[in-house]
């Protein structure tokens, strides 16, 4: 039997590797498309080319505290602040070339100055911003309260303003006033006089504290390397297409009366169907290894955790794919009618695997619900394996559930697959 | 060499085989004839075992076709109607691809190649794709594919469909040697012309039953008439009395088609003499005279009422 299957495996392989659609497809695609998802959403830390936020500042105002603040925002590096008008900006952010828009009201230094100390109403700045932005619109406006807070507070104690607006606001203090305020004012006011009426607090109020954050990857100073989960990602869904044109050429080579040629040799119609499942498998990890291959010496994706489970969760995701690819064989009925169908059933396996967008950004139920999809698990495994550099053992659950899948799929495709067209 | 017995094939409501027996001898070719849809593919797909008969059996040397995986198997080749071929590959690799599935390799795979692909005559496109050949060549690979493994037995489902008449005969003299060579051969068409030139001995079907089984000889028994001349007439649109020709002893049919008077008769040299005397006397001048033998198409016709191509 060694020398039929060995044909027979050999045979599919050529045909694949003479198809050059199917080597576009299968090779060159993935790394495509994972290069460009690595380097657009990899959050690369060595890239250092991530665009600051186009920020737009509008300063009705034009007082001592709205300059001050404007300068502030203007030092974060995350940020390219410029100055606009209300118009402006607001068209700018409707047409997408800036992500917010701060507008800054008249007499916004003297209100907040009052409101710092006093109960007079709040000044309201205004924040003009992309819907599709959300989390840029949070970013910015936490930066500007940090910047509001600064100048403002270093404003009140010691600036001109400041002192002006203290002794305003003590002269205008009746006798229903708290005390406690009373108390505060004058304490203030005593400070300003202190520092001798020019002297300005160096730094105003500010977060009593700072932040380190640290990326938790394989080991301590290896950063997150984007392109890990985008060539896993990609390889995944390329590869899946590679077990759809499995079944469709199956289906194929049926109506082409092909597999009746193949019966008429003696030999099993196990041995038939197993062969080709295993040149696909075959040709599954070829494509794995080439495109992680690619990925490793282009962009550095390293297997940081076990190169066993690596290969281990490759083989069983590429037999997963390989029963994928019988399955469809065995529920189409002609490959004109199945592909579409087929096609459609792949992008809801890679969607919901986490193959586009990481599975931890879907509603908690929708988390739930992949837990049952096999690609879920061919995802989580790579990642586990490369940049989070876990180890064997955080395979063997990924690898265990797509053996299981490929189990399934391998024995519904069996029961299902008729030998001969419809009809 | 082959035995078939009581085999009967349906699909849902509709029979596609009904009680076919017949017999094959080693070395003989035995033409399967009927229209398409007669059940003809289906008992040679029945006898290569791709597909199981509700009832009946298929021997081979008395030995009855076992599992998918059955030795036997290994003496029968399959020319199928479709050609299975895989057009991305050159002629060699299907070659290699087919052998090796009967357990060829090496230099037994090399030398069986080498000679099927002589007696098709395409050696020298050996490395070229199958995709680059014209539908003759194709065929004449299909059916250097089942000779890899050297069957006894071959199978030949329609293997001249969509091919030009140079190929058609290319495949024929193909034929012709592997019967001198001894092959024993059922050839399935709906071409009565490549059945008389192929075989010793014929099986008719119709609907999935098998209407005549016989040599040509014994077929063109079964008709009426022997012989036909058919006789351009003078004035072929005045009256002509049939009734009184068909009261000649020696003619056994007559009738008028397509402006010519065709007469039955069973001894060509003693009988033509006395219908054209009869003629004669009758003043009925004639223009032109020719002979023909029946053919298949006319024993088909006798057998079921009906014409093999509007069937």
């Amino acid at each position: 039997m060694i020398t039929p299957l060995r044909a027979l495996v050999r045979k599919d392989i050529r045909l694949f590797f003479t198809d050059r659609r199917a080597v576009i497809m299968g090779f060159i695609a993935p790394i495509a498309i994972a290069s460009f998802f690595g380097f657009i959403f990899g959050n690369n830390s060595d890239s250092g080319s991530n665009s600051p936020l186009a920020v737009l500042y509008v300063d009705q105002d034009a007082g001592t505290i709205s300059n001050a603040i404007l300068a502030d925002l203007q030092k974060q590096k995350p940020l390219s602040v410029k100055v606009s008008t209300v118009d402006a900006a607001r068209e700018a952010v409707r047409k997408g070339s800036a992500t917010v828009a701060i507008v800054v009201p008249k007499n916004f230094g003297t209100e907040a100055g009052r409101a710092f100390f006093g109960p007079e109403k709040k000044p309201e700045i205004e924040v003009l911003y992309d819907p599709s932005h959300t989390a840029e619109q949070s970013m910015v406006q936490g930066m500007l309260s940090g910047s509001v807070m600064e100048v403002v507070s270093r404003e009140m104690f010691g600036g001109q303003t400041g002192q002006t607006l203290v002794k305003q606001s003590l002269d205008e203090l009746d006798g229903n006033s708290s005390a406690t305020l009373r108390n505060l004012l004058e304490s203030v006011k005593q400070w300003n006089d202190s520092q001798g009426g020019g002297s300005v607090l160096r730094r105003g109020i500010t977060m009593p504290y700072t932040v380190n954050p640290e990326a938790v990857t394989a080991r301590t100073g290896t950063p997150y390397n984007g392109y890990a989960h985008s060539f896993a990602g990609m390889s995944v869904q390329f590869i899946l297409f590679m077990g759809v044109e499995v079944g469709i050429g199956m289906l194929l080579q049926r109506e082409r009366g092909l597999w009746k040629r193949l019966r008429a040799a003696p030999l099993s119609r196990s041995l038939l169907l197993g062969s080709r499942a295993l040149s696909a498998a075959i040709t599954s990890m070829m494509i794995l290894l080439v495109v992680f291959g690619f990925a490793r010496v282009v962009f550095h994706v390293r297997i940081e955790g076990s190169v066993a489970g690596f290969l281990g969760i490759c083989v069983a995701f590429s037999l997963m794919t390989a029963s994928f690819g019988l399955l469809i064989a065995g529920l189409g009925k002609t490959a004109e009618a199945t592909r579409g169908l087929a096609i459609l059933a792949t992008l809801m396996l890679v969607m919901l695997g986490g193959a586009w967008v990481p599975a931890f950004l879907f509603p908690k139920w929708l988390q739930t619900l992949t837990m049952f999809i096999p690609t879920r698990w061919a995802m989580d495994g790579l990642d586990a394996m490369t940049w989070r550099g876990l180890g064997l053992s955080a395979a063997l659950q990924p690898i265990g559930l797509l053996l299981l899948s490929s189990a399934i799929f391998t024995g519904l495709a069996i029961s299902r697959f008729r030998w001969e067209p419809e009809g | 060499m082959l035995e078939i017995l009581n085999l009967r094939k349906t699909y849902g409501a509709t029979v596609a085989v009904d009680g076919v027996s017949f017999r094959i001898e080693k070395g003989e070719t035995l033409g399967l004839l009927g229209p398409n849809g007669a059940g003809k593919t289906t008992t040679v797909s029945i006898i290569s075992g791709l597909t199981t008969a509700d009832s009946g059996e298929v021997l081979i040397e008395g030995r009855a076709l076992g599992s998918d995986t059955d030795p036997v198997k290994r003496r029968i080749g399959l020319v199928p109607q479709d050609l299975a071929l895989y057009d991305e590959l050159s002629a060699e690799a299907n070659l290699e691809f087919f052998g090796a599935l009967y357990e060829l390799s090496g230099a037994s795979l090399a030398k069986a190649a080498g000679a099927a692909l002589e007696l098709v005559g395409l050696t020298d496109k050996v490395r070229e794709k199958v995709k680059n050949f014209s539908g003759g060549m194709k065929r004449r690979l299909n059916l250097a594919v089942a000779l890899l493994h050297d069957p006894d037995l071959l199978l030949l489902d329609e293997p001249t469909v969509g091919v030009d008449p140079q190929s058609r005969n290319a495949i024929f003299e193909n034929l012709e040697t592997l019967k001198q060579r001894g092959k024993t051969l059922l050839y399935t068409t709906h071409y009565m012309e490549e059945a008389e030139r192929l075989c010793d001995r014929l099986v008719v079907m119709d609907h999935g039953r098998v209407i005549a089984n016989d040599t040509l000889h014994g077929l063109y028994k079964m008709l009426p008439a022997s012989n036909i001349l058919s006789v351009e007439l003078e004035n072929a649109g005045e009256h002509f009395p049939l009734d009184d020709l068909r009261s000649l002893a020696e003619v056994q049919s007559a009738e008028i088609a397509n402006g010519a008077l065709r007469i039955g008769v069973g001894n060509l040299a003693a009988d033509t003499p006395r219908v054209l005397e009869w003629l004669n006397v009758r003043g009925r001048n004639f223009t032109h005279l020719v002979t023909e033998r029946p053919d298949l198409e006319t024993v088909f016709l006798n057998l079921t009422g009906r014409k093999l191509r509007d069937s």
